[in-house]
């Protein structure tokens, strides 16, 4: 589905990716960890196709279509999906319309009561959100989209348990966690700082980032014990192959 | 005083420079009016009058508490639909209201300028709406002065009076067929609100590109009654320049301006002031300027003389384009200590960030544009019945309405 090869990403003069290799299969699920700065919202914003991060070197591949060069919305069309975490204010527009501009056909009804969001359809969207909110908005226009390749940055941040179980099951329905893993056909990244929303969906693969590269994958709860047992101090010593 | 020492200082001032905008050629327009007989409905205007009123935000079907259509310098439809709002042409209303002689020319001077000294020396056109004490109307009184001659000059004098405890909407469009020419249009608009009375008073102009416009607005808010004056344009105009003043004299009377501009080409000079002479006025000015290539200056005054009042000046712009200007000047002037006045003035690009993330939704540059630049415009304005609201929705989305290009 997704596929990093040998990638380098810049941003002004400042070289964050340092020769990524990743790859996404099709119904997967895969979990990203790694200190503060080590590159991860950049790899991210990579995939999204936000001009400001420029790709030095490598590819990425999308659905077989080499993106690397693909202007943003094209992406978004191709069936690419980001939740930010910390999106703008968008003065003058509200959810309502927001999930409307996401796609035209979605049941704004039904995802708003699934998100136990619709008293903010007319709310402008991000205005004076508190930090679950804004995660639920961000879920909200997600199920709308619809894409196939969903993209997570700390979900969990700043939000209460409450709010973390809406989360993760609106996770779980964008990345088809409700089907059996052969018919799943969506898949995902999920940026967590400390794995709380991995108790409320199911993830399959988890890479530890350190300084631009990723430097271990392997199953999430075993990485993540790792990384609780020993710190990501641990995860640089050890030289589990990518 | 009366009519004919008004005239006399008016003939005083017939070359007096206006202090703000660019200079205009009154003699290049025709003064003699052509005659427009009267018509029994507004359905029966001609179907490019209608669309044109349409696009100045005056839809003539749908409910209104009255209505007032001028053609040039003729009022050819004027209906009240709610006991205790009356509504007159102006010149027949001070042959029937010798009261009104207190209101004619009491807020906006005659001779403030040559715009106000021609409207005097000539026979007054325009609407006189009035609110007995204690009306309230729920539906928009709807107006209309279209200019439909070739190098016209349309005058107007409109007098409003809101006595006290009563409430007023007042929906103005200034229209030209699309196919207009060149004109001129001056309008003079003199707003009393007594006490506890409510105003709304919005006027959305769309005239062709070759009409010049030089509006003159004031009004007088007593104790507890306010105001609320918005001002729309988002069609190109050769030239417009308006500075309205509201007066806070009575206690806790209030104010508030919205100023939406949207200038592809022409010269825009807009703002408002508001003098705050009455402990616990407040007064708020909301200024949304879009640029794609047009110059817009922006300006919002505050005067606050007594203490214990509150005033607020915000004056935003974004320029889309390479071309185009917008200057923005909040003004704060108080002349005492114990008032709070303050401002927010910004010009600048739609924001990258915002750009990103209704792209990252699937949005093309244009598309994620034009959604920021309506959302812009479209600015809450409080007070307003529903209909007048959706009526102002509808204009801030009109198609034409887009960013970049």
């Amino acid at each position: 589905m997704l596929q990093f090869e040998d990638t380098w990403v810049s941003i002004g003069d400042k070289q964050v990716l340092k020769g990524v290799n990743m790859r996404v299969g099709e119904g997967e699920t895969h979990a990203l960890f790694g200190p503060n700065g080590c590159g991860k919202t950049t790899l991210l914003s990579t995939i999204a196709g936000i001009p400001r991060y420029v790709v030095d070197r490598g590819t990425i591949s999308f659905k077989g279509v080499d993106i690397t060069k693909m202007p943003m919305y094209e992406r978004a069309q191709l069936g690419i999906g980001i939740a930010f975490q910390h999106p703008p204010t968008i003065r003058g527009l509200r959810v309502l319309d927001m999930i409307r501009l996401c796609n035209p056909k979605a049941n704004a009804r039904k995802i708003l009561a699934d998100l136990d969001f619709t008293e903010f359809a007319d709310r402008e969207v991000n205005r004076g959100f508190s930090g679950g909110e804004v995660k639920r908005s961000e879920m909200v226009q997600l199920l709308a989209q619809e894409p196939d390749f969903v993209m997570l940055d700390e979900p969990d941040s700043g939000v209460d348990l409450e709010n973390i179980k809406v989360i993760g099951r609106a996770i779980n329905t964008l990345t088809q966690k409700d089907l059996k893993p052969s018919a799943r056909t969506k898949s995902g990244v999920i940026i967590t700082h400390f794995g709380h929303i991995l108790d409320y969906m199911a993830t399959d693969k988890a890479h530890v980032m350190i300084e631009g590269t990723i430097v271990c994958s392997g199953g999430p709860r075993e990485i993540l014990e790792q990384i609780k047992a020993n710190g990501y101090e641990g995860c640089a010593a050890c030289l589990c192959p990518v | 005083m009366s009519m004919s020492r008004l005239e006399e200082k008016a003939k005083k001032a017939a070359d007096k420079k206006a202090a703000l905008g660019t200079d205009v050629d009154i003699e290049s327009y025709d003064s003699e009016p052509e005659e427009f007989g009267e018509i029994e409905a507004l359905e029966m205007l001609p179907e490019d009058v209608q669309t044109a009123a349409l696009s100045a935000g005056v839809s003539l079907s749908g409910e209104s508490a009255g209505d007032y259509f001028q053609v040039d310098q003729s009022a050819v439809h004027r209906v009240s639909s709610v006991e205790g709002v009356e509504v007159m042409e102006i010149g027949a209303a001070l042959k029937k209201h010798s009261y009104l002689e207190d209101y004619f020319w009491k807020l906006v001077p005659i001779d403030a300028d040559k715009f106000t000294a021609d409207v005097g020396m000539h026979p007054p056109a325009g609407y006189f709406i009035r609110a007995k004490p204690g009306t309230k109307t729920v539906f928009p009184l709807k107006t209309c002065l279209f200019m439909g001659g070739k190098n016209k000059r349309q005058r107007v004098h409109n007098v409003v009076i809101a006595e006290e405890g009563s409430e007023l909407h007042i929906i103005t469009g200034c229209t030209t067929p699309s196919h207009a020419g060149r004109g001129l249009h001056l309008g003079v608009s003199e707003v009393y609100v007594k006490k506890n009375a409510h105003v709304t008073f919005t006027m959305v102009h769309n005239w062709g590109e070759d009409i010049e416009v030089r509006p003159r607005g004031a009004s007088l808010v007593e104790a507890g009654g306010s105001i609320s004056e918005n001002y729309i344009t988002l069609t190109p105009v050769k030239s417009l320049q308006a500075f309205p003043t509201a007066n806070l004299v009575g206690e806790g009377a209030v104010a508030s301006f919205n100023t939406i501009m949207y200038a592809r080409r022409g010269k825009i000079d807009i703002g408002n002031q508001t003098i705050l002479a009455a402990p616990k006025a407040s007064a708020e000015s909301i200024a949304r300027v879009v640029s794609t290539g047009g110059e817009i200056i922006n300006r919002g005054r505050m005067v606050g003389k007594v203490p214990d009042i509150r005033a607020h000046v915000e004056c935003v712009g974004l320029i889309l384009t390479e071309k185009g200007r917008i200057y923005s000047i909040p003004e704060l002037d108080g002349w005492c200590g114990g008032l709070d006045m303050s401002h927010e003035a910004a010009v600048g690009k739609i924001s990258q960030v915002e750009l990103e993330y209704l792209m990252a939704r699937g949005l093309s540059t244009d598309e994620a544009t034009s959604v920021i630049v309506r959302g812009f415009l479209d600015v809450e304005i409080k007070g307003l019945p529903p209909a007048l609201k959706e009526e102002i929705q509808k204009i801030t989305k009109l198609e034409e309405i887009h960013g970049g290009s």
